[in-house]
């Protein structure tokens, strides 16, 4: 058996630390789309779809999906709300499936807001 | 809303909010009979008779923060636009029973719509409540349910990637073996069928 590096424990630190989180139904990251009546009537249940077609493809296996109602800026959906484990939620609005792989690719796997979508760094109600 | 499948999603999606742990989904097609019936049952924490009573009033909510609720009312809207009519049968504990009836045939009648997306969203969304959806249609039953998928993943969400993988492969096969049924017409996310 090859000796294991340092950079080898990190690895299987960070595996662990994510398996936990996911059995414990945190994750590193959560993502709530807004399904109210505003949201669906909108185009939420796409935006749902592509949600969950990122995160099969990506095999993102420490981010969560939940839904929501309706955060009362009908007018901005379809909208998600991502919040990444120790930051503040980042509400995204005016969503087009399109605009969610570009927040993914930026933001859930990057790690970097993509702000000229975000409408607000805030709390957010999951229910 | 253009398609009764969007229409589900959303009551479906007011039954967890409501509490609920089990919601059922029922679409009963009888084309014989003229008649298309939809029936959203929860074991949510039910309304009171006035609440049911003025559930779908655009203008009646329970919530404090808005003043409309609008998502029944154009449940209603699309029933009687088609003939048909809107039921809720609730009590305090016992749950809400919603259920749409439309005239199958009407030219107002709105699609099924795509009813796969709709339960991957409830699933995906909410992988702590079990939702089951029976689909009946002359000479063909579909039935889909959570239960066992929840007890087949273990302790992995069912809206991690891997369950959302195992969702999609499951739903697929319980209605693409509907649609087989029916001789490969494609019944969900079709037109008026």
């Amino acid at each position: 058996m090859p000796k294991l590096k340092i950079e080898d424990l990190a690895r299987i630190r960070d595996q662990a630390r994510r398996s936990t989180l996911l059995r414990e139904g945190a994750g590193r990251v959560k993502i709530i789309v807004h399904l109210g009546t505003c949201g669906i009537a909108a185009g939420g249940r796409n935006i749902m779809a592509a949600v969950l077609r990122e995160l099969e493809e990506r095999n993102l296996e420490d981010v969560l999906v939940s839904t929501s109602g309706c955060a009362g800026l009908c007018s901005r959906e379809p909208m998600m709300t991502v919040e990444v484990l120790g930051q503040a939620p980042v509400k995204y609005v005016d969503l087009t499936e399109g605009k969610v792989r570009e927040i993914f690719a930026e933001h859930i796997v990057g790690g970097r807001i993509a702000e000229r979508y975000a409408l607000a760094v805030g709390s957010e109600r999951a229910m | 809303m253009e398609e009764l499948a969007l229409h589900i999603l959303d009551v479906a999606e007011n039954s967890v909010r409501a509490g609920a742990r089990r919601v059922e989904i029922r679409v009963h097609e009888d084309p014989a009979e003229d008649r298309l019936r939809l029936e959203i049952a929860d074991d949510g924490c039910g309304m009171s008779e006035e609440v049911a009573r003025r559930a779908a009033d655009p203008f009646f909510t329970t919530r404090r923060d808005r003043q409309v609720g609008l998502g029944l009312a154009l449940l209603e809207q699309a029933a009687r636009a088609a003939g048909g009519c809107l039921r809720i049968e609730s009590a305090p504990g016992a749950g809400t029973r919603v259920t749409a009836e439309f005239r199958y045939g009407h030219p107002d009648r709105q699609p099924l719509g795509d009813i796969a997306a709709t339960l991957l969203a409830l699933a995906a969304g909410h992988p702590e409540t079990e939702f089951l959806y029976e689909h009946c249609t002359p000479g063909s039953v579909t039935r889909f349910g959570t239960a066992e998928l929840r007890q087949e993943l273990g302790t992995v969400p069912l809206n991690s990637a891997a369950g959302i993988r195992l969702l999609r492969q499951r739903l697929e096969k319980a209605l693409g073996a509907a649609q087989a049924a029916q001789g490969g017409e494609v019944r969900h996310g079709a037109g008026h069928d």
